[in-house]
């Protein structure tokens, strides 16, 4: 196995298995998410049992709705502006695919080492809102305009919040760098003792705490799904769309879903990494080879804990009203991450 | 310029998106529709940041991107569908004297590439080693150039206050 793994893999096999890894870091998240949370623990938390015909325990459903979802008609509406109707959709995929791209999941298992890695992670997830946007005005139907548009307004709020909940983490990682941020959490010793690293969830947690409630608003799951109400909006900028369109946003919003948890996992959590003591690592070089394969199975745990608490609280929990949502971003997340931000400076540069 | 000290790959890349851009720029001003307008712009904009990565400029590619299709074109698009959206062509998005933008246009063009090649002539710029960190950046604008940074800020948070304080009808 680590003779495997020591092997030098030339240039183009290197490209050609970071486009297989980033299309199985977007979809094998998305596909998980949707069986465990959305058929199974939405179900169990309604005491019902979920899909249970396709496979052992549903486990094939997902495969079936895909393959319906092919098969339908690709409709778009006689007043709908055609060409830009059928770009939205792959504008919001493009943009998770584009998201993944930084995520760090083990010491050499990267896509490209990007040295403001964060910056590009947060400046990448403000495209899809054009996608959200232009989605909602070509459809050429009032209640998709006006989901576009609440979604576009919660997006530039929440955005605030969630750049300014990182921030804490890189000063005290000095760094924007996704890589060094794993590095510096996983070497990192809490008043000398080394046995956890030291996860920056420990000292940022008000930062990890707003960062996953923008996560939250971002991904416009309930509470904030006020862009996509259906009882009132009929899933707003979604309400035109049907087949293999519909299912790219859907894909989407869980993709985007995983993408963010990893995102999370690498800033608050850790990443793909376990303390460096344990092995007695002195920095990234030491790091084993078979980190490769556990750091990918690592960060997967960990996304899947963070999703799992993102769909639990939207299983629970009612709908803002638009008013509600936007006092609470800007009177509540902004000055609560502006204070955090202020502490962390003053702690990192007294320390 | 010796053929060793180009690098190929990158001057190829530079002149597809180059043209692109082009392209974009002139559908830009020449579309019926104003949504397909902001569209354009965005490729443009998104053709700028592009570039900026080509030139191992990655932190100033990210601000592009931040700033001007994160935050600048979602206005500008929210702007536009809060008033008038409008589907299909529209017959009063060119005035009579839009001929007057060419020559300004060019006039544009001239100037800058003037400026250009006066300054560079046939001079090349090294291939930079490695993309400049993140830290030299901060370092740059937090030393030398700290009293323009901070004055900048303080025009962009008086900016701010205006705004404010011109919108609010109480």
């Amino acid at each position: 196995m680590s003779a495997l793994l020591a092997v030098e893999i030339p240039y183009w096999g290197q490209s050609l298995l970071r486009v297989l890894g980033g299309i199985v870091a977007v979809l094998l998240p998305a596909g998980t998410i949707v069986y465990l949370f959305l058929f199974k623990m939405m179900s169990f938390m309604q005491s019902r049992l979920g899909p249970m015909e396709a496979g052992p325990f549903g486990s094939m459903q997902l495969f079936a709705e895909v393959g319906k979802w092919l098969q339908k008609e690709d409709i778009v509406p006689a007043e709908a502006d055609a060409r830009i109707y059928k770009l939205a959709p792959i504008i919001v995929l493009l943009s998770t695919f584009l998201l993944v791209v930084v995520v760090p999941f083990g010491p050499d298992a990267y896509f490209v080492d990007f040295s403001a890695g964060v910056f590009y992670a947060l400046a990448i997830g403000s495209v899809s809102v054009i996608g959200i946007l232009v989605a909602g005005w070509s459809s050429a139907n009032k209640y998709s305009l006006l989901g576009g548009l609440r979604a576009a307004g919660q997006l530039i709020a929440y955005e605030l919040p969630m750049v300014l909940a990182v921030v804490g983490v890189v000063i005290q990682a000095g760094s924007m760098n996704l890589q060094d941020i794993v590095v510096a959490q996983n070497s990192g010793s809490i008043f000398g003792w080394d046995g956890v690293g030291f996860p920056f969830v420990l000292t940022q947690f008000v930062g990890f705490l707003v960062f996953m409630i923008a996560v939250q608003a971002e991904l416009t799951q309930v509470p904030f799904d006020m862009p996509i109400a259906e009882s009132e909006l009929v899933s707003g900028y979604m309400t035109e769309y049907s087949g293999f369109r519909f299912l790219i946003f859907f894909i989407g919003e869980f993709a985007t879903a995983g993408v963010f948890a990893f995102i999370a996992s690498v800033l608050f959590l850790g990443g793909w990494g376990v303390p460096f003591s344990w092995f007695g690592w002195e920095g990234l070089d030491d790091v084993d080879n078979w980190m490769n394969i556990g750091g990918p199975l690592i960060m997967f745990t960990k996304m899947l804990v963070l999703t799992g608490i993102i769909m639990w609280v939207r299983f629970s929990y009612p709908r803002f009203r638009e008013d509600q949502l936007q006092r609470f971003a800007w009177k509540v997340l902004i000055p609560i991450s502006l204070a955090n931000i202020a502490l962390t400076a003053i702690v990192k540069v007294a320390v | 310029m010796i053929a060793a000290d180009v690098n190929v790959a990158q001057n190829v890349g530079f002149y597809i998106i180059a043209a692109i851009m082009v392209y974009a720029g002139l559908r830009v001003v020449s579309t019926r529709n104003v949504v397909h307008a902001a569209l354009w712009l965005v490729t443009v904009l998104g053709g700028v940041a592009a570039q900026y990565v080509l030139a191992a400029a990655e932190f100033v590619a990210v601000s592009q991107v931040m700033v001007y299709i994160g935050a600048v074109m979602v206005l500008f698009l929210f702007g536009i569908m809060l008033t008038r959206a409008t589907i299909g062509a529209e017959g009063d998005l060119n005035n009579r004297n839009w001929a007057m933008g060419i020559p300004v246009a060019l006039a544009l063009v001239g100037v800058m590439a003037w400026v250009i090649i006066d300054e560079y002539g046939s001079s090349t710029i090294a291939e930079p080693e490695t993309v400049m960190p993140t830290e030299a950046i901060s370092d740059i604008y937090l030393r030398e150039g700290l009293v323009p940074f901070l004055a900048l800020s303080f025009v962009l948070l008086a900016a701010a206050i205006g705004a404010i304080v011109l919108a609010r009808k109480d």
